[in-house]
C-alpha cells in the first residue's frame, strides 16, 4: 500500500476524524480463535464486559457473535464464560486455515 | 548633563537601597531623561550590604554592564562607610552623599582618600519626624537634586506629588509626610 | 507613551494586553516575576485569562500543551532549571505544532547552582523545535512578545521570547508601551484550525508514529521552521509599519564598512555598541580611529544562516560571542553554528569565539575592548578563547 508523503499528511500526526481504530484490522494476529456456541449461550453477557477489544457484538441485550476483524485471541471470554455454559471454545486458526 | 550620568546607592538589605533608585529614575524619567535602575543581586539578607544603580542620559541608553565608575554615589546608612569603601571606582571630580546627623567635615575625614565635595543629610530623623518611621530613602531624593542639580526640584516635586496622590488617595498624611521630607532634605542637606 | 519597567514588567505587561485565553506557569527566579505580576492582573479581573498555577515546571508545559490543543490562546514563562524540566514536553509541543508562546528569562544552568544570567537554558533547548528570539532591552522583549503570538499561530510553532536574567529581567529601563487596542489589533483574535473541544469535528492528537510515519512528521515540522523564517521577518516589518520599531533576524550596527566585528546576543549588544562607537572615534590609541562593527543575533531559531553569511562576507576578522559552552571541546553554539554559516564563502573571514558572561558574570566595556584589540592585531591564533575568567 502506497503511503502519503510528508506534503499530504495532516500536520503534527493529526487524525481528523473520529472511530479509525475499526480501520485497523487486528484479528490477524489472532492464534487462536473463540468460537462460540449460540445454543449453549445464556448470553449474561461477561464475555462482552470483559472483552479488550470490544469484539464481541451484541444486539438487543442478545449476544449475536464475534467480530473476527478485530478479535485477536486472547481467550478471556472462554475464561470468563459461567463454567455451567461453556458457550465459548478457542481453537487453533489453523484448524480454519487449512 | 553630561552624556552620561551613573549614580550607587549604598545601603542595607531591606532599607530601600533599590527603591531609592527606582523613585529616583522614576523622577528623571518625568523630566524626558532616558533611564536606568537596577540592584545588585546577591544573596538577599536583612542588613547585609547592598547596592543599586542608576544611569540617566538624554539620549538612549544602550549600557548594560555593572556601573563601575559611578559620579555620584549616595550612602543610605552612615555604618556602612566603616565597612565597605564607598568610594571604590567614584570619579575624581565625583560626589558623595551621605545619610548621616554629622557634619560633612566629619565624614571627609573618615575618607581621607576622597577628593571630591561630600554632601551629608540626616533623612532617617526628617522621615521619622515627617512621616513618622525611619524611611530615608524618599528624603534622600530632594537632598540628591541639590547636591547633583540632575533634576528640577520643582518639577520633580510636583511630579512625586502627582505620583503620591495617585497611591494614597486615602492618605493625606502620607503625601504631605514624603513631600515635606523631601523638601526639608534639599533644604537641609549641606556640602563641603 | 514612554514609561519606567523592568523587563519582568515589561513582558507581563506585554501578557495583560495579549489576553491569553489560558496561561500555565510555576515560578522560577529570576522569570518568577512575570507570571506573579501577571497573576495579580487575572485577580483584578484585568484580563479574562484561565490561570493555571502548576505544580511544576513539567505540568506547567503539559497544561499548556493540553490547552493548545483545545485551541486556546496560551502562554508560560519559565527560566533555567523551570526550562530543564520542561525538557520532554518541549518537544512535545513543538510535533504536536502547538503555536504557545512562552516567555522565557535566561539563567544559568546548575551545577554549581546561580540564579544569574547566561544562555545555557535557552541554548540546551535549540533543536527542540521552538523559535527562539533573544532581546536586548526591555523594549524588545516587549516588542517581540507581542509579535511571537503572531509568529507562533501563523507558523504553528510554539516560541520563546528571551531577556537577560536581572540585567534586563530586573534592570528598570526607558521604553515605550502600546495602546491596549493597538496591542488586540495586531495580534488579532486566535481561530485555531482544529480543537479538542470542537466535539462536531472529532480528532485524535498525539498518535503514535512507527517507522512508517515519524520521519514524514518531523520533514513537516522542518518544514514549517524554514517558513518561520520568512514570518519572523513579515510580522517584524508589519510591527515598524504600525508602531516604529522594526525587527529583523538580526541587527547591523555600523557594519557596513567594518574591518573587524562582533556577532553576540542579548544585553551584552548594548554594552558593544559603546564600544564601537569609541573604537570608531578614538580606536585603540587616541586619534586613530577603527573600523569596528557589531551584529547582533536575534532570530536564533530558525537560525538565519544565509543572511548571516552574507552580512558577514566581507568582514576579515570575526569574533563570536558565546553566553554559554557547548562542552564540545570547540567553542559555544553560537560560534559553531557561524562558523558553519560562512563555510560556502568564496573568501571565508577569519573567526573566533569567545566564550563570556557564564552565571552573570558581568561584561564590561574593557573585556569588549579586548575583544576588538585582538581583532584588530591579528590575535586569533586560539579559536576559543574565555573572557572575564579567573586564570
Amino acid at each position: 500500500m502506497s503511503k502519503e508523503g510528508w506534503q499530504d499528511l495532516p500536520i503534527g500526526g493529526l487524525i481528523l476524524e473520529g472511530g479509525t481504530a475499526t480501520k485497523y484490522i487486528t484479528g490477524d494476529w489472532r492464534s487462536l480463535r473463540p468460537v462460540w456456541d449460540k445454543d449453549k449461550c445464556i448470553s449474561c453477557l461477561n464475555c462482552w464486559i470483559y472483552c479488550p477489544d470490544s469484539s464481541v457484538l451484541v444486539e438487543d441485550e442478545k449476544m449475536t457473535g464475534i467480530d473476527y476483524d478485530h478479535c485477536k485471541g486472547c481467550g478471556i471470554c472462554a475464561s470468563e464464560c459461567p463454567p455451567k455454559v461453556q458457550a465459548i471454545k478457542m481453537v487453533t486458526e489453523a484448524e480454519f486455515r487449512k | 548633563m553630561e552624556k552620561l550620568f551613573e549614580i550607587r546607592w549604598h545601603g542595607r538589605g531591606g532599607q530601600g537601597a533599590k527603591t531609592a533608585a527606582i523613585l529616583f529614575a522614576d523622577a528623571a524619567l518625568g523630566e524626558g531623561k532616558y533611564i536606568q535602575a537596577f540592584p545588585e543581586y546577591g544573596p538577599e539578607r536583612m542588613g547585609a550590604p547592598v547596592q543599586a544603580f542608576n544611569r540617566l542620559s538624554d539620549e538612549p541608553i544602550t549600557l548594560h554592564c555593572g556601573v563601575d565608575s559611578p559620579d555620584v554615589v549616595v550612602v543610605l546608612d552612615p555604618s556602612l562607610i566603616e565597612t565597605i569603601d564607598v568610594t571604590q571606582g567614584l570619579k575624581q571630580n565625583g560626589v558623595i552623599l551621605i545619610n548621616t546627623n554629622q557634619e560633612p567635615k566629619v565624614m571627609k575625614d573618615k575618607l581621607p582618600n576622597f577628593g571630591g565635595k561630600l554632601w551629608t543629610v540626616d533623612a532617617s530623623t526628617i522621615s521619622k519626624q515627617e512621616l513618622g518611621q525611619e524611611i530615608p530613602n524618599t528624603p534622600m531624593l530632594g537632598a540628591l537634586i541639590k547636591a547633583t542639580n540632575l533634576l528640577n526640584f520643582e518639577r520633580m516635586l510636583e511630579d512625586t506629588h502627582k505620583k503620591l496622590t495617585k497611591k494614597f488617595k486615602s492618605k493625606p498624611e502620607v503625601i504631605d509626610g514624603n513631600i515635606n521630607s523631601i523638601k526639608r532634605a534639599y533644604q537641609e542637606v549641606k556640602g563641603e | 507613551m514612554r514609561v519606567a519597567k523592568t523587563g519582568n514588567e515589561a513582558m507581563a505587561e506585554a501578557m495583560r494586553q495579549i489576553n491569553p485565553d489560558v496561561v500555565a506557569a510555576y515560578p522560577i527566579t529570576p522569570a518568577t516575576e512575570i507570571v506573579q505580576i501577571f497573576s495579580s492582573f487575572v485577580a483584578d479581573g484585568l484580563v479574562n485569562t484561565e490561570f493555571i498555577a502548576a505544580e511544576s515546571e513539567h505540568s506547567a508545559m503539559s497544561a499548556c500543551i493540553g490547552s493548545c490543543a483545545a485551541g486556546a490562546r496560551t502562554m508560560t514563562s519559565t527560566s533555567s532549571q523551570g526550562l530543564a524540566l520542561m525538557w520532554e514536553m518541549l518537544y512535545i509541543a513543538s510535533g504536536l505544532r502547538m503555536p504557545i508562546v512562552l516567555a522565557e528569562v535566561n539563567r544559568a544552568l546548575s551545577s554549581p547552582i546561580n540564579i544569574h544570567c547566561d544562555h545555557s537554558d535557552t541554548m540546551g533547548a535549540r533543536d527542540s523545535g521552538w523559535i527562539q528570539i533573544y532581546c536586548e532591552n526591555a523594549q524588545e522583549a516587549y516588542d517581540s512578545l507581542i509579535q511571537a503570538v503572531r509568529i507562533a499561530e501563523e507558523a504553528l510553532l510554539p516560541i520563546m521570547v528571551s531577556t537577560d536574567g536581572f540585567i534586563i529581567s530586573h534592570g528598570m529601563e526607558s521604553m515605550e508601551v502600546l495602546e491596549d487596542a493597538q496591542v488586540k489589533d495586531f495580534i488579532g483574535e486566535y481561530k485555531p484550525e482544529h480543537s479538542l473541544l470542537d466535539i462536531d469535528h472529532p480528532i485524535t492528537i498525539g498518535a503514535i508514529d512507527f517507522t512508517d510515519y515519524y520521519f514524514e512528521h518531523k520533514r513537516q515540522t522542518i518544514e514549517a521552521m524554514r517558513n518561520a523564517k520568512g514570518i519572523v521577518a513579515k510580522i517584524g516589518q508589519e510591527f515598524g509599519e504600525k508602531f516604529g520599531r522594526s525587527y529583523g533576524f538580526f541587527e547591523e550596527y555600523r557594519l557596513e564598512d567594518a574591518e573587524i566585528a562582533i556577532v553576540v546576543l542579548g544585553s551584552t549588544a548594548g554594552t558593544a555598541k559603546v564600544v564601537v562607537d569609541e573604537l570608531r572615534e578614538t580606536g585603540l590609541k587616541p586619534g586613530k580611529g577603527i573600523k569596528a562593527g557589531l551584529l547582533r543575533l536575534r532570530l536564533f531559531r530558525p537560525f538565519p544562516y544565509q543572511e548571516l553569511a552574507q552580512a558577514l562576507s566581507r568582514i576579515p576578522r570575526i569574533a563570536v560571542m558565546d553566553r554559554s559552552d557547548s562542552l564540545n571541546s570547540a567553542g559555544g553554539p553560537v560560534f559553531t553554528e557561524i562558523r558553519s554559516a560562512l563555510y560556502d564563502l568564496d573568501t571565508r573571514p577569519k573567526i573566533v569565539n569567545y566564550i563570556y558572561g557564564l552565571g552573570g558574570r558581568n561584561i564590561d566595556l574593557a573585556q569588549i575592548r579586548s575583544v576588538y584589540e585582538d581583532l584588530a592585531t591579528n590575535k586569533t591564533d586560539e579559536l576559543v578563547r574565555y573572557l572575564g575568567v579567573r586564570e
